[in-house]
C-alpha cells in the first residue's frame, strides 16, 4: 500500500467515498479505501493538501468527516468530526499553521485548531459554493456561492470581510444580473481574484483597488462554468462546465485562446500543475484525463469507475516528464557534432539528460549536459531503466573521454 | 494534289470502340494495333501503365464506362475465386477448414474500456446505491407520466396511447404548455416515478425525454422509425393489461448499464408470465430498438411470436444526472457528434 501511494501523482475522490490514486508512469490507478464499508455518505466533497511537501491528502466527506490519508505510508491517518449532513456539504479545506480551516455550504466557516477545543467561526452568508486559500498568503480567504457574492476574509479579523465584491451594473434589460459564483481562484504575484460563475461568466476582481467590481468579465459557452484552474503562465485561465467543454481563455484581453476537446459528462475538478503545461480534469464521465496546455492534446486517459468529484495534482515533475511531449526540445541534428557541445546536443536529441548522480562514472560533474543546447526548460532526470544500455554506454565512454 | 486517304474508323457509334481507343491512345508503348481489330480480350486492369487511374479520364461518360467494365472484371475474378474455393472445399470433405467469420461492424468494434465486469465491486456498489437503487430494491412501483410537447397532433397523440398500453400503470396527460420544471414537483408529489415526454415536430414524434423522477438521471433520446399499431403487418391483437417481461440486449458499457436500468425500471417487478407478452429493448450500434410481441410456445423447441404495439427506434444524445433541467443541470453524458462519431467501430452504449 505505501509503495502504491508513493508512485501516485495524481489524486481523485469519487462519489462512492473512494479515494484514487494514479501513477502516469505506470499508467495504473489504485483505489485506497476498504470496500466492505462503503456508504454513499462518504462521498468525497474536496481535498487539499495537508502540508506544503504534499505527504498527507485531507478529504472532506458528505457526512462531514474530514479525513487524513498519508501518501508515503498509504493509510488513513486521521479521521475528524468537522460538521453533519443538516449544514450542507463541504465546500472548501485548507489548512493554515497546523489548524483545519473548513468550510460548508450553510455558510459556517470554521478554524479548527490542533488539539485546542476552540474553533473561530464565520458566518459567510447561505449558498456556498466554493471556499479557496490565498496560497501565498495563507490567512486569507474567498468565498463564494449562489446569490452570495464573492468576500476575502482575514482569518486573523475574523469580524468583517476585507473585500465584498459589488454586483455588476444591471443589463440591457435594466435587470438586475443574478450572482452564482462557482470556482475562485487567486492569481499569483498579485491581488487580483479570478471567479467564474454559473451563469458562464468569468470575472476578475481587484481587492487592492477601489473598484468593487469585477476588473475583467469574460463570458464561455451557455452552460454553468464549474470549475477554473491557473496554469503555471500567467495570463490564462482553464474552465470547465456542465457540458464538458474545457476552455482556456487569455485574461489580459477576455478572449478565448482555445478548446480542449475529449470530455463527454460535466467537469467536477480541474487543476493546472505549478510548472508544468499539464491539465488533470475529472468529471462525470468517470474518467480522468491529463492534457498538454501547449498543443491542447490528450496525453493520458483512465477510467476509474465512479464518478469523480474532485482532483489533486501533485508538483512532482519527474514522472510526468517522460509523458511531456517535447515540443521545446531540441529537433535532430543531421550528423552528431563532434564538438563538446555537440555531445551534448546528441544526448539532448534523444532525450537522454544525464544526471551525474545515478552513473557509476568517477567524474560525474562532467557527463550532466547542461541546458545550452537543450530547451533551458528542461530539467535534469534521471535515465530510465527502460532505455536500452547498448545506446547510452558507448555515448557516455565519448562524453567521459571528451571531458 | 494527292490525297492521302487518312483511315478513319466506320463504327463511331460504338462507343467501346472508342472506350478502346483511348485505351490504345494511353500506351503508346504497345504493339500498333490494326485499326481494324477493335476486338481486344485482354482485361481491363492488365494493360494499362502503372500510373493510370480512372479519375484522370476527363469524360464522365467514358470514365463511367471503364469503371462499370472494372467492377465487372473485379466480380468476375471475385465469382472464380469463391467457385474454386468452393471445389476445394468440397473436395477435402470432412478435413475441410472451418468457415472463416466474417468481418462485421459489431466483430470489430473497439473495445469499449468502461465496458462492465460483471465481478468488479465497485461497479456493483455504485449501481447498488444509485438513484434507481430503490426499484431495483423493489421499494417502489413504477408510475409513469406521459406527455407531449404542446399541442400535439395526430400521430403522437397516437403514439403516446399506444405507449400507456404498452407501458403498465401509465398515465397520458396533455400538456397544456406548462412548464416541465414546474410538472416535476407535482408529479413528485403525486409518487410518480418517470415521466416521459414525447417531442413533436412536424406531426411526427421525434425525441423523447425521460426523467427519473424523484431526483433521478434525466435520459435525452432522439425517436426515429415510429411505427403506430395500423401500420404493422401481420400483427396480433390489442396487448393486454398483463405486465409484460422485459428483454435487455446489449448494454455492455457503463453508460449502457445506467440506461438500461432506465428502461428496466419503467416496467413492474413482476412479470404476468400468464400474459405471454414481453418488451425488447435491443442496443445496436448506439441505437436502441423497441418491440413489443406476443409469443407462444407452439412445443417445447418452436416459439411463435407476434408483433403487437408500437415499434420505434431511440438513440441516445444526453444523460443528465438529476431532474429536467437542461440549462442548469449537469451532464453525465453528452453525444457530441465530431468527437465521437469520428471512428465508425466506436460505439457508446
Amino acid at each position: 500500500m505505501a509503495v502504491k501511494s508513493q508512485l501516485c501523482s495524481v489524486w481523485v475522490g469519487s462519489e462512492t467515498g473512494i479515494l484514487k490514486g494514479v501513477s502516469l508512469s505506470k499508467k495504473q490507478a489504485f483505489n485506497f479505501c476498504e470496500m466492505s464499508c462503503l456508504t454513499r455518505d462518504q462521498e468525497v466533497c474536496t481535498m487539499a493538501w495537508g502540508d506544503p511537501h504534499e505527504t498527507e491528502v485531507l478529504i472532506g466527506c458528505l457526512n462531514g468527516r474530514v479525513k487524513t490519508f498519508s501518501t508515503e505510508k498509504g493509510i488513513f491517518t486521521e479521521s475528524r468530526e468537522c460538521g453533519d449532513l443538516s449544514q450542507g456539504r463541504f465546500t472548501g479545506l485548507a489548512v493554515m499553521d497546523s489548524s483545519l480551516i473548513t468550510c460548508v455550504e450553510s455558510g459556517l466557516l470554521k478554524v479548527w485548531n490542533e488539539g485546542s477545543s476552540n474553533t473561530a467561526e464565520i458566518n459567510v452568508g447561505t449558498g456556498v459554493c466554493r471556499m479557496r486559500q490565498n496560497p501565498s498568503q495563507r490567512h486569507h480567504v474567498a468565498t463564494g456561492g449562489k446569490e452570495n457574492p464573492l468576500k476575502l476574509w482575514d482569518l486573523q479579523r475574523p469580524d468583517k470581510s476585507i473585500f465584498t465584491a459589488k454586483n455588476v451594473a444591471n443589463d440591457w434589460l435594466d435587470l438586475r444580473v443574478p450572482v452564482w459564483v462557482r470556482d475562485i481562484a487567486f492569481i499569483q504575484d498579485s491581488n487580483k481574484i479570478v471567479t467564474c460563475t454559473g451563469h458562464h461568466q468569468v470575472r476578475v476582481y481587484d481587492p487592492s483597488s477601489p473598484q468593487r467590481r469585477p476588473v475583467l468579465e469574460t463570458q464561455y459557452g451557455e452552460y454553468p462554468l464549474t470549475t477554473l484552474s491557473l496554469p503555471a503562465d500567467q495570463a490564462s485561465v482553464v474552465v470547465g462546465n456542465t457540458h464538458g467543454q474545457l476552455a482556456i481563455l487569455d485574461l489580459r484581453k477576455g478572449l478565448v485562446r482555445g478548446c480542449i476537446k475529449g470530455l463527454a459528462g460535466g467537469v467536477r475538478g480541474l487543476q493546472c500543475h505549478p510548472s508544468l503545461p499539464v491539465l488533470a480534469s475529472c468529471g462525470l464521465d468517470r474518467f480522468l484525463r491529463v492534457h498538454s496546455l501547449k498543443d491542447r492534446t490528450l496525453q493520458h486517459k483512465v477510467y476509474m469507475k465512479s464518478r469523480l468529484n474532485c482532483v489533486l495534482l501533485s508538483s512532482r515533475d519527474l514522472e510526468l516528464l517522460w509523458l511531456h511531449i517535447p515540443q521545446s526540445w531540441p529537433a535532430k541534428p543531421k550528423l552528431p557534432l563532434i564538438t563538446k557541445r555537440g555531445v551534448c546536443a546528441f544526448f539532448g536529441v534523444q532525450g537522454l539528460y544525464i544526471s551525474g548522480s545515478n552513473l557509476p562514472v568517477s567524474s560525474q560533474s562532467s557527463v550532466s549536459c547542461k541546458a545550452g543546447t537543450a530547451d533551458p526548460g528542461g530539467p535534469e532526470v534521471t535515465v530510465p531503466a527502460s532505455a536500452p544500455a547498448w545506446k547510452i554506454l558507448p555515448w557516455l565512454l565519448l562524453a567521459v573521454w571528451w571531458n | 494534289m494527292d490525297f492521302i486517304g487518312v483511315p478513319v474508323s466506320e463504327d463511331t457509334t460504338n462507343t467501346k470502340n472508342k472506350v478502346k481507343k483511348t485505351m490504345k491512345r494511353q500506351k503508346p508503348f504497345q504493339e500498333p494495333v490494326d485499326n481494324g481489330s477493335v476486338e481486344e480480350s485482354e482485361s481491363a486492369g492488365s494493360s494499362f501503365p502503372p500510373t493510370f487511374s480512372l479519375s484522370t479520364i476527363k469524360n464522365k461518360q467514358r470514365r463511367h464506362l471503364m469503371f462499370m467494365k472494372l467492377k465487372q472484371e473485379k466480380r468476375k475474378q471475385k465469382l472464380e475465386l469463391r467457385k474454386k474455393r468452393k471445389k476445394e472445399r468440397d473436395a477435402l470433405g470432412d478435413k475441410a477448414p472451418p468457415k472463416d467469420v466474417p468481418k462485421t461492424i459489431e466483430n470489430q468494434r473497439v473495445y469499449d474500456e468502461t465496458t462492465v465486469d460483471p465481478e468488479d465491486e465497485e461497479v456493483a456498489f455504485d449501481e447498488g446505491t444509485d438513484e434507481f437503487s430503490a426499484y431495483f430494491n423493489k421499494l417502489t412501483n413504477p408510475k409513469v407520466l406521459i406527455t407531449t410537447s404542446d399541442r400535439p397532433r395526430g400521430r403522437t397523440v397516437r403514439f403516446c396511447e399506444q405507449l400507456a398500453t404498452v407501458i403498465p400503470n401509465a398515465h397520458v396527460y396533455y400538456r397544456r404548455g406548462l412548464a416541465l420544471k414546474r410538472i416535476i414537483p407535482q408529479c413528485v408529489s403525486r409518487n410518480f416515478t418517470y415521466l416521459m415526454v414525447i417531442n413533436e415536430d412536424r406531426k411526427v414524434p421525434n425525441g423523447m425525454v425521460l426523467c427519473h423522477l424523484p431526483d433521478g438521471p434525466t435520459a435525452h433520446f432522439k425517436v426515429s422509425s415510429v411505427r403506430l399499431r395500423k401500420e404493422m403487418k401481420r400483427r396480433g391483437k390489442d396487448p393486454t393489461e398483463h405486465h409484460p417481461e422485459v428483454i435487455l440486449n446489449n448494454f455492455s458499457t457503463r453508460l449502457g448499464h445506467s440506461i438500461g436500468r432506465m428502461f428496466a425500471a419503467l416496467f413492474p417487478h413482476d412479470p404476468h408470465f400468464v400474459g405471454r407478452q414481453v418488451a425488447t429493448f435491443h442496443n445496436q450500434r448506439d441505437f436502441i430498438f423497441f418491440r413489443f410481441h406476443r409469443y407462444i410456445f407452439k412445443n417445447e423447441k418452436r416459439v411463435g411470436i407476434q408483433e403487437l404495439g408500437p415499434r420505434f427506434t431511440l438513440k441516445l444524445r444526453s444523460l443528465q444526472k438529476g431532474t429536467f433541467d437542461s440549462k442548469f443541470g449537469e451532464y453525465e453524458w453528452v453525444h457530441k457528434r465530431h468527437e465521437m462519431d469520428s471512428s465508425r467501430r466506436k460505439f457508446h452504449l
